[in-house]
């Protein structure tokens, strides 16, 4: 399969699919149906078993026709981290009830993983879920749940064996969200609204055939997550000053009374980071098309938090007065995180978030440390233990 | 344009690491550095005339390599791991500007290894549009006839030519290197010497006139710009996989001292330097492979994040091997000094930032 059949099956597709006619929703399900939707994904789950790196040919040509996409950062989390567990560890009977109306964004997923006593040290997890019948009952609580008040599944990690060490003991769950047990409930954030969410679950009844992966088996199925959830975030190809230096160089160009000369050098600091960072996401991408392991995601997703709280920062400052000021602190829900419409104190404030979600930066260097450059692992005084027997 | 390395370019960066692991270990490179000849011209011949790295950039029609200066980035990035004593970069820089001037013959003689052509400018001329030679040349130099009187200070690479090629008022000139006077100067990185060089009424030949000085010179400036980003990376790379392989094995506290945090997260934070130092020197090398028209901005955009992380790889390997690496019988030192000298080669990451500024539309 090569881009010009595949641009060739597109068009064939919108001869027969018009998009100035058809309904939203109805064209985004016969494009999955078609295999066009993520098209290294198998025949029959949305895809044609083509390379990655043909995916943007199709998307493209999509948007070139003036298509509807399935407004992906509002399904993020299905997109980068769910479907590939699912795809990786699920049955085919899953596959086929949860890939569609998630890539179609009929479904909103979120991801039910840190909890007040886990953070960092995911493991150390305590939700639990016990079985009962012929399923599962879980209790517990999440925290930092980001579109939990949108989502229709979760995916979820709960203890199903205390008597174990802390890695043993944890199975991995799709979580219905309009479960009676599943309560939602807003934490509002220090730039004023509440993307995230603390989640209670009280007597969530999760049947059998919700576990992906086996028993106990949990923490290896959440790898994947991870791992994807490390190259969704600050990964992807922007055009050069896609980001956030791209607000700050337009400030900085139509604005001359805001400019000195020490700002101005460093202000090409950051130009020449996020020239860096970008051509960085970029190899990445060119890797994992080929298949080649990205450890390059840790490097992206790194340099990314930094940058942006580097930029976000000078941003403020070169605004003087104006940095000041701050546009909306009003309490909302929102889906997103609009960073080009918003003020420079927010994309400040948010930033600061970079380095926190999807594994702080301190564990991403030891990550990194001790995976890719092999050095010694730290000190585990908690890795035979049984979770019960563990202080906290 | 792809930021990976093709299969062959692969093996072409196997064939240099193994020349170099054999005749360039740094023990030899180490003692060379304090002979009588601090340049290795054996080497460099089996380099450039046998594997062949000086014909990469050539077309196949002017009896290159018909490779191009992807191919001769990866031969730089190898150079740099092994602070290898030869002119390579030099050398480049002279051929990218036969290919501007399109002087068949001596390119031929370049790029088959048996001649060795550098350009006499001085190794910090930084960024900028005007031949930057002549300002310095242009006062005391005077072309009488063919012969070519004036000085030139700080060239690289100047000890290890046979031909030298001098911007006088108005035009490039090739003199051969044993008419000029080349009095070496102690270099502060001893593994790139640096020659202060003169000539009183030397025989010189014109290679170009007044028009195409300008734009040879920017050739082989930009061409020596990207190739010193893959020996900067090159560099970075070293230091980082020595340093990591000595805190696994140097114990203290009852343990690797690689095993403490602080060393860890500070290691960590130089392989995402390095990781991104790859993609930009690719990328650099890519644009002036192909021509593109971001050339200019990806030369001085790896010169800006290059030069400073192949310093700071080094200065952290001198950092976490403690007091050994300030041993002269230890290596550090080698990348420490090629590191910071290349900082400077061909204009600081400052200068770069402001050319790049300019490029891009930021006005000061
Ligand atoms: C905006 C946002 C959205 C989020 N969305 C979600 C979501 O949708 N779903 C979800 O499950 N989670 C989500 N999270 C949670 C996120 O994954 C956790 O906050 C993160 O893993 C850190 O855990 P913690 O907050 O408990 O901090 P802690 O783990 O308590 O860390 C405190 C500090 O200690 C450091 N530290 C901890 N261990 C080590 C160590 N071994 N070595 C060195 N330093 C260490 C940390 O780096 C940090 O600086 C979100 C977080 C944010 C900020």
């Amino acid at each position: 399969m090569d881009a010009t059949e595949l641009r060739e099956r597109v068009r064939a597709f919108l001869r027969d699919h018009d998009p100035a006619t058809m309904d939203r929703l109805e064209f985004l399900r016969a494009r999955f149906d078609a295999g066009l939707a993520w098209i290294s994904y198998p025949p029959a789950l949305g895809g044609l078993g083509a390379p990655r790196s043909l995916q943007p040919v199709v998307d493209d040509e999509f948007a070139a026709a003036g298509a509807p996409d399935n407004d992906p950062m509002r399904i993020a989390i299905g997109l980068g981290m769910a479907a590939p567990t699912i795809l990786r560890h699920g049955t085919d009977e899953q596959r086929r009830r949860w890939l569609r109306p998630l890539w179609t964004g009929e479904e909103v997923w979120c991801q039910l993983f840190s909890e007040p006593g886990a953070g960092s040290d995911l493991a150390a997890l305590g939700t639990r879920a016990v079985r009962q019948d012929d399923g599962w009952t879980v209790d517990g609580q999440k925290v930092w749940t980001s579109l939990a008040h949108e989502a229709r599944w979760a995916i979820l990690i709960a203890r199903t064996d205390p008597s174990l060490p802390k890695h043993q003991g944890i199975t991995y769950f799709v979580c219905d969200m309009t479960d009676p047990g599943v309560e939602v409930r807003p934490l509002r954030q220090i730039t004023g609204e509440a993307e995230f969410n603390e989640v209670f679950l009280t007597g969530v009844r999760i049947p059998d055939a919700h576990r992906l992966g086996e028993v106990g088996e949990g923490w290896r199925v959440a790898q994947t997550t991870l791992m994807n959830e490390r190259v969704a975030i600050g990964g992807g190809a922007v055009p050069r000053e896609g980001g956030f230096i791209g607000v700050v160089a337009n400030t900085w160009r139509s604005r001359p009374e805001l400019r000195s000369p020490g700002q101005l050098d460093a202000l090409m600091r950051l130009w020449v980071s996020a020239e860096a960072g970008r051509l960085t996401a970029q190899r990445l991408g060119e890797q994992l098309a080929t298949g080649q392991p990205g450890f390059e995601g840790s490097a992206v997703k790194y340099a990314y938090a930094k940058l942006n709280q580097e930029i976000s920062g000078f941003e403020l400052e070169l605004l003087g007065e104006e940095g000041l000021r701050y546009d909306d602190y009003t309490m909302r829900r929102p889906t997103g995180v609009p960073w080009q419409e918003r003020s420079p104190g927010y994309r400040y404030l948010r930033a600061k978030g970079n380095s926190i979600e999807g594994g702080t930066s301190e564990i991403l260097a030891n990550i990194i440390a001790e995976r890719v450059l092999g050095l010694p692992p730290e000190i585990r005084v908690d890795k035979d233990v049984p979770w019960k027997d563990l202080p906290r | 344009m792809t930021l990976l390395y093709s299969e062959v370019e692969e093996e072409l960066r196997g064939a240099v690491r193994r020349l170099l692991t054999d005749r360039a270990p740094w023990t030899a490179v180490l003692k060379r550095t304090e002979s009588d000849e601090p340049y290795d011209h054996a080497l460099w011949r089996t380099l450039a005339a046998e594997i062949g790295t000086a014909a990469l950039p050539v077309p196949e029609k002017l009896g290159g390599a018909g490779a191009s200066w992807r191919e001769a980035a990866v031969v730089a990035e190898e150079l740099g791991r092994a602070v290898a004593p030869v002119p390579y970069l030099g050398a480049a820089m002279a051929t990218a500007a036969l290919l501007a001037i399109a002087d068949d013959d001596l390119l031929r003689q370049v790029s088959a290894g048996e001649r060795t052509a550098v350009l006499a400018t001085p190794l910090s001329t930084g960024p900028g549009a005007a031949p930057p030679v002549s300002a310095r040349v242009d006062g005391d130099t005077r072309v009488d006839g063919d012969t070519l009187t004036g000085a030139v200070t700080s060239v690289a690479d100047a000890l290890a030519a046979d031909v030298l090629f001098v911007i006088a008022g108005d035009g490039l000139y090739a003199v051969e290197a044993a008419a000029a006077t080349r009095t070496p100067v102690l270099s502060l990185d001893l593994t790139r010497r640096l020659a202060d060089v003169s000539f009183e009424g030397v025989p010189a030949r014109r290679l170009a006139g007044r028009d195409a000085v300008g734009p040879a010179w920017a050739a082989a400036w930009r061409a020596g710009a990207v190739l010193l980003a893959s020996e900067q990376l090159g560099i970075a790379e070293w230091c980082l996989s020595t340093t990591v392989e000595y805190v696994k094995t140097r114990h203290q506290f009852g343990r690797p001292v690689g095993s403490f945090q602080a060393l860890k997260h500070r290691l960590a934070e130089l392989w995402v330097a390095v990781t991104q130092a790859r993609a930009v020197a690719r990328y650099a090398a890519g644009c002036l492979a192909d021509g593109d028209p971001d050339l200019a901005v990806a030369a001085s955009l790896a010169q800006a994040h290059c030069g400073p992380v192949a310093v700071r790889a080094a200065e952290e390997c001198v950092q976490l091997h403690g007091g050994i690496a300030m041993t002269w019988e230890h290596p550090a030192h080698l990348y420490l000094k090629r590191a910071k000298s290349d900082a400077i080669a061909l204009g600081t990451a400052e200068r770069h930032r402001a050319t790049l500024a300019g490029l891009v539309d930021i006005p000061s």
